[in-house]
């Protein structure tokens, strides 16, 4: 077991699902709230890494994180090093794979509570930010954590935009997914099956974490 | 001038109604579809008509023409439903704490606990929506939307779904409050309790206001009708 790469891959995930539950609250309750036109946009933007394939994703990112773009130059000028090849590239890399799987979970939990009770908080002189923190926030508490489920375990499987924007140095980049692909390649299956058992468990624990928090048929319409 | 002036179009329905608030309760009645929710809700400022102008208490809340539109929470109303809408992970006294946030915390429990006491529901504070009755969902749900003590109280068939003895002794608790208040309704017999006047509303147009013995008189047909239905 390459316990570097475990605790990377660790690491990595829990930035990565922090960092998007901070972007992706305000995002989702932009969406369910807003009237501007640029809301379908936007949804379909945040959707787009759902059906993008990983490596044309991450093809993208490492030219707009290299040196070759002004943007790149910025932040490596910002940063004392470029993003490309560094924990921070594969931070912002797996934040953007990953972000439908934090706005759909929260947009759809913030569809779901009765308008009503938001026009009486609106009554009752409570802004955007009290209504969201106060309101929205513990009716959706099942699709926080449905959605923090869903990035930190999708963050852990990923492989093809941390191999693009990573690349593969051990202790830096090298995350599981590509520690697996390093020992097959090496023909160390037994190795590769272990680190496998790891990642498998690590999502069927997290699944079995989001169904234990719903409650049960009978509850629901008890 | 009227208080309420009121042009909408939603859909295929029309409404354009103008009317006055009573000193004290005024009930707004007509059958189901006659618009008196929409009238409510724009009251509100949860919709905005196409044409209005709302004045309370001498302050304009509404002027398409001037393009005001006071945003609900600024405009000093209460507004209680059918479905009373309480926010079901608060207990009883967190909702009806909900508008007061703004006074200290000691003023803000005595006028908590002496808002559930006017409406009997003294002894909920610590239950939460789930936990409660519709009578007692009601009961806090009115404490909330007086607690900020409102200029004007809407009330949108509040008592509908509430057993005689319930409704009864809520009515009593409400007339008795020093808040104007216009009360919705369809049903006569209830109406027929409340010593108000009565805006008759019928397809979005006010056909009669003034006491109901007089609305009575000059719609005697269409109300029987109604009665009824």
């Amino acid at each position: 077991m390459d316990l570097q790469a475990l605790w990377l891959t660790l690491r990595l995930a829990a930035v990565t699902t922090a960092i998007l539950l901070l972007l992706a609250i305000p995002l989702a309750f932009w969406i369910v709230s807003t009237r501007s036109r640029l809301r379908p946009v936007v949804e379909a933007v945040t959707t787009l890494p759902i059906l993008l394939p990983p490596t044309v994703l991450g093809f993208y990112l490492l030219v707009l994180l290299g040196q070759r773009t002004a943007f790149g130059r910025g932040i490596a000028h910002l940063l004392g090093h470029p993003l490309a090849f560094s924990f921070e590239g594969l931070v912002v890399g797996s934040a953007i794979y990953s972000i439908p799987f934090a706005v759909q979970p929260l947009t759809a939990g913030f569809h779901s509570v009765d308008a009503s009770l938001i026009e009486q908080a609106r009554l009752l002189g409570a802004g955007r930010f009290r209504i969201l923190r106060e309101i929205l926030l513990p009716l959706s508490a099942r699709s926080v954590l449905a959605a923090a489920a869903l990035c930190f375990t999708h963050t852990i499987g990923e492989f093809g935009v941390v191999l693009m924007v990573g690349g593969d140095i051990p202790g830096a980049t090298r995350t599981l997914s590509i520690a697996i692909y390093d020992q097959v390649q090496d023909f160390s299956y037994a190795q590769a099956n272990h680190t496998s058992l790891v990642l498998l468990a690590f999502s069927l624990a997290a699944l079995i974490l989001l169904y234990a928090s719903r409650p049960r048929n009978g509850a629901a319409h008890a | 001038m009227p208080d309420v002036q009121i042009r909408h179009q939603q859909g295929h329905f029309t409404l354009d109604a103008d009317f006055s608030l009573g000193s004290r309760c005024t009930v707004l009645f007509g059958p189901s579809g006659s618009g008196k929710s929409t009238i409510l809700r724009i009251l509100a400022g949860l919709i905005a008509p196409q044409q209005g102008r709302v004045t309370l208490a001498g302050r304009t809340l509404l002027n398409t023409d001037q393009r005001i539109a006071v945003p609900p929470g600024r405009r000093s109303i209460g507004y209680v439903t059918q479905q009373a809408g309480l926010f079901p992970h608060l207990t009883a006294r967190e909702n009806v704490a909900f508008g007061i946030r703004h006074l200290e915390r000691e003023a803000r429990d005595r006028r908590v606990l002496e808002m559930l006491r006017l409406f009997g529901a003294e002894s909920l504070t610590h239950r939460r929506t789930p936990q409660l009755s519709g009578g007692e969902r009601q009961r806090v749900a009115l404490a909330r939307a007086v607690a900020p003590a409102p200029d004007l109280l809407l009330l949108d068939e509040p008592l509908a779904a509430l057993d005689d003895a319930s409704s009864q002794d809520i009515l009593s608790r409400l007339l008795a409050l020093p808040t104007r208040v216009l009360y919705v309704s369809h049903d006569l017999a209830e109406i027929w309790r409340i010593p108000a006047d009565v805006v008759f509303l019928e397809h979005g147009r006010v056909t009669a206001t003034g006491p109901l013995q007089h609305v009575l008189a000059s719609h005697r047909e269409r109300l029987l009708h109604q009665l009824a239905i």
